[in-house]
């Protein structure tokens, strides 16, 4: 009974705050998590999300799926990771200053004193396969008679010998381009620089986008009259034409296009953007704001902006699609990035220059075809998560 | 009563259903009305009661479930085919709805609305049809209607649109008449017209009328029989004279309790002046022409002079468009002005925004919407504390919380509900969150516009105990705008009225209450208190 009360009544200072909730890295407000829930109950839009965030993850390291030197290889004793690092070829009894692994006299080599360990798929994007069973465009393995198989492996081993045909030379799933250069490498290659190229494109974009729109709607007046009307006259200046004067003077390269294409495809948000501020702005809570006493940014960034983001994620998959067409499109027209460089354009474009190999046009049709439906249905899945009035039924 | 009820509800039930839950909104009520009398259903927001008129005429949205019967003139309106229903609709039962902002189609003229009606459940074509309209529109009381009938829903006042929906309720004389708070968005004065012309054309046409609101005041006026609404159930009924002389029910007695009363704290005269005004002038200017020149200018405020003592509450009355809320807005600087204003001795009228900025502190407002002043991204927690962080004060995050959770348990609210949103909240708890914002400064001067406006009437005594309470504790002075005079004369020690931007009366509350010398002022009086229409024209339509 001596002790003294431990509990708030004794002491002048009881917090009256409630402790934060700390749960996890993630401390979901219940409007996220019912966004989460909404978006989880598209299946559609849930499954390609999944689909879509593996095959990237993937894509990302390429150079361990599909590449033209081993991972990691074992010579004289000495642990080597070629994936790294550069050997010289003089390090197993060659000339070159860059070692050549596919090279059945190194290969041999290098088996006779260790091991190697390859990825899955022996060709990076850039490798030409010297020992193709038919004229390139070759016809994927799997679509070749035994005797052109029997013919090539014969090639590559030892002439005149029997073999066993095509389980003895090396399987080009997707077949090769005209160049022979195997398509499914050049296909996870492009797949990687496409996607990236189309979210750099698009955050990059939408960050200037809504910067400039949000000004725009929150002042309002002379600025935002005058920044219409510039935006009008820039958006008709002929993209295309620019582009491919530009790809005449600059080599293209991934920042090149990136930059030029970024002069135009801010635009793309800036209206929405526009709209949601010009009427937050005349919002009671955006007075009280002000009243309070904060600045401009500030209003803009905390109260304005959350309020306008609904509006700017529905947009956001398709302007990344938009950003994916663009690059596809300008390399398929042959003013993208640098001939050689994989990319899903260029597919195209041999595809079409090459009838009479439909596997180059299929498989390109097919992957681009399979990436921008995921796209839309992820960003289906995202407007039906932000849709206020939808409800789980 | 030999003869059989116009209208008998007979144990409705309406569930909306949500996340595969059921949420009863109406749990089975019953209630009859007899042709030529009017019902009033009383209760407050979510109490179920706009949703009993609406499930009357099978207006809800199928995601509501609704059992029970309604026989109107002994046919089950619940359970007849969507042909009958169409027929029953806009004919012999008609109905007016709360906002005449959003009822009328801005695309078509009003003889088109009134035009459309008429001819759907009638024959009428050509000149007989204009005729019609014309005599409808005179009966509800509309000037010159011959004039007005390609007259667009925006040219109309919001007394007015709520009078063309009426002329449409009425166009095919109905058997019964639906009214779901046909005046919560409208003036004192214009209230009090729309109630008389309701009676008057109720009596004239022997017409039943169900009346729903959440004003006791208008019921008292208004209605025959009242029946008390609370969550869903009807927990009295009977005629107005036994409910208003002996509530039984416990709610009943609360609501009738719940009139904003008491009186404002004493004035004292030698308190230091916390806000000076003199002769404040807004004028919006009208340009026209190819070089944008100004013709004139629309005198929003015009002249207004005011002097705010500490602890002290000027109330701002008057209709709307009169330039109390731009007043409001003028003397904290949050709109350009013409004419010195005076704050705590220094002038603050020619600051810029950024200099004004650290001077917010002590000056805060509070607005009518509890729904459109917080922001809904924010938790209220954040809401409060915004003020801090934008004032510099140099606290860390646990101190910032907890001067916030003080100021909510000032207002009212509990801290451990801090982190929540305001969806989650009550419009009456939103306008608390609303207030613990401007008082976690600590400000000297508060503008309230219209705080108790958008709230239920009970909610609005309390809110009104809460801001004496606080003006008490902090000697806080108040700019207090509002058009209910209800609640102005439970706070205000001196009134200003206004009308079109111009003061008619100013002076001290107790003398303009008990002995008002304008007609505008009266005219003011006799609708909020009296709920009588003026008829002398001072007051807008």
């Amino acid at each position: 009974m001596s002790l003294p009360a431990t509990s708030g009544a004794a002491g002048e200072f009881r917090a009256l705050a409630p402790p934060l909730a700390k749960d996890g890295l993630l401390r979901l407000t219940p409007l996220n998590q019912r966004r989460l829930a909404n978006f989880r109950h598209n299946k559609r839009g849930y499954w390609s999300f999944w689909i879509f965030l593996v095959l990237f993850v993937l894509s990302l390291f390429a150079e361990f799926i599909a590449n033209d030197r081993p991972l990691i290889a074992s010579y004289e004793g000495e642990l080597l990771f070629p994936i790294f690092n550069d050997y010289p070829e003089s390090k197993f009894g060659g000339f070159l200053a860059r070692t050549d692994y596919r090279d059945p006299f190194i290969a041999d080599e290098i088996k006779a004193h260790g091991w190697m360990l390859w990825p899955p798929i022996h060709y990076s994007y850039r490798t030409i396969e010297r020992a193709l069973p038919t004229p390139a465009p070759s016809p994927p393995t799997w679509m070749l008679t035994k005797a052109q198989c029997t013919a090539a492996a014969a090639r590559v081993l030892a002439p005149g010998k029997p073999n066993n045909g095509c389980a003895d030379i090396e399987w080009n799933w997707l077949g090769t381009d005209d160049q022979g250069r195997d398509v499914a490498a050049r296909l996870i290659y492009g797949f990687r620089i496409s996607v990236l190229f189309g979210l750099a494109l698009a955050s990059i974009s939408s960050v200037v986008g809504v910067a400039a729109g949000a000004v725009q709607g929150y002042f309002g007046g002379w600025t935002d009259l005058v920044m219409q009307r510039l935006i009008e006259i820039w958006s008709s200046v002929p993209q295309l034409y620019l582009l491919i004067i530009l790809s005449s003077i600059i080599t293209p390269s991934f920042f090149v296009l990136l930059g030029t294409l970024l002069i135009f495809s801010w635009v793309s948000l800036v209206h929405v953007v526009r709209a949601e501020f010009l009427r937050a702005r005349n919002f009671e809570y955006v007075t009280a704001a002000r009243a309070l006493g904060l600045s401009n940014a500030r209003i803009m960034v905390k109260h304005v902006l959350p309020n306008a983001m609904v509006a700017t994620l529905t947009f956001l998959p398709f302007v990344l699609n938009g950003s994916i067409s663009t690059l596809t499109a300008l390399d398929f027209l042959g003013f993208g990035l640098p001939s050689g460089s994989a990319s899903l354009g260029e597919l195209l474009l041999e595809g079409e220059s090459n009838l009479q190999a439909p596997w180059l046009g299929l498989t390109g049709f097919f992957v681009i075809a399979i990436m921008l439906s995921l796209l839309i249905f992820i960003g289906e899945a995202v407007r039906d998560a932000f849709d206020p009035r939808k409800t789980i039924a | 009563m030999s003869e059989a009820p116009l209208l008998e509800v007979r144990d409705l039930r309406v569930a909306f259903r949500q996340s595969g839950a059921e949420f009863p909104a109406v749990k089975g009520i019953g209630f009859s009305l007899a042709r030529g009398r009017t019902l009033a259903i009383v209760g407050e927001s979510g109490s179920g009661k706009s949703v009993t008129a609406l499930s009357i005429l099978r207006l809800l949205p199928p995601a509501a479930h609704v059992s029970g019967s309604a026989l109107f003139k002994g046919e089950d309106i619940l359970k007849c085919d969507e042909k009958r229903l169409r027929a029953i609709r806009g004919n012999a039962v008609t109905m007016v709805f709360q906002e005449p902002m959003t009822s009328l189609n801005p695309l078509h003229t009003i003889a088109r609305q009134i035009g459309e009606i008429l001819e759907l459940h009638g024959a009428r074509k050509g000149p007989a049809l204009t005729q019609r309209i014309v005599e409808l529109l005179t009966e509800v009381g509309i000037p010159d209607p011959a004039q007005r009938l390609s007259a667009y829903p925006h040219q109309l006042s919001g007394g007015q649109r709520q009078r063309v929906m009426i002329a449409m309720g009425l166009a095919n004389r109905p058997d019964l008449f639906i009214a779901d708070e046909p005046t919560t968005a409208l003036d004192v004065t214009v209230q009090a017209q729309i109630l008389t012309l309701l009676k008057d054309l109720q009596s004239r046409h022997d017409m039943a009328m169900l009346f729903i609101t959440h004003d006791l005041n208008i019921v008292r006026k208004l209605a025959d029989d009242v029946a008390v609404m609370q969550r869903g159930e009807i927990v009295e009924a009977g005629s107005v004279e036994r409910i208003f002389k002996s509530p039984q029910h416990p709610y009943t007695q609360a609501l009738l309790a719940a009139e904003p009363k008491g009186n404002p704290p004493k004035s004292d005269p030698s308190a230091p002046v916390v806000l000076e005004a003199r002769d404040v002038r807004v004028h919006f200017p009208i340009k026209r022409g190819l070089l944008r020149r100004t013709i004139g200018a629309v005198k929003a405020v015009d002249g207004v002079s005011l002097k705010l003592r500490q602890g002290e509450t000027i109330g701002v009355v008057g209709e709307s468009g009169s330039g109390k809320t731009t007043l409001g807005l003028a003397v904290l600087r949050l709109i350009r002005s013409q004419g010195p204003i005076v704050y705590l001795g220094q002038r603050i009228d020619g600051l810029s925004f950024k200099a004004m900025r650290p001077r917010r502190r002590d000056m805060q407002i509070v607005f009518q919407d509890p729904y459109g002043s917080l922001s809904p991204r924010l938790s209220i927690a954040d809401i409060v504390a915004e003020g801090l962080i934008a004032q510099g004060t140099r606290l860390n995050l646990a101190e910032r919380r907890e001067i916030v959770a003080r100021a909510l348990a000032d207002t009212g609210l509990d801290p451990a509900a801090m982190d929540r949103y305001p969806h989650e909240f009550s419009g009456g708890q939103r306008q608390r969150v609303a207030i613990a914002r401007a008082m976690v400064l600590e400000p000297k001067f508060v503008v309230l516009d219209e705080p108790t406006s958008a709230l239920d009437m009970s909610v609005q005594a309390q809110i009104v105990d809460l801001l004496r309470q606080l003006q008490e504790k902090r000697s806080l002075a108040y700019l207090f705008i509002s058009h209910d005079l209800r609640v102005v004369r439970a706070l205000a020690n001196e009134i200003v009225v206004m009308r079109q931007g111009k003061v008619v009366e100013q002076g001290a509350a107790a003398e303009i209450f008990a002995n008002p010398r304008s007609d505008y002022t009266r005219a003011l009086f006799a609708a909020a208190f009296a709920i009588e229409a003026d008829r002398s024209g001072v007051v807008a339509q």
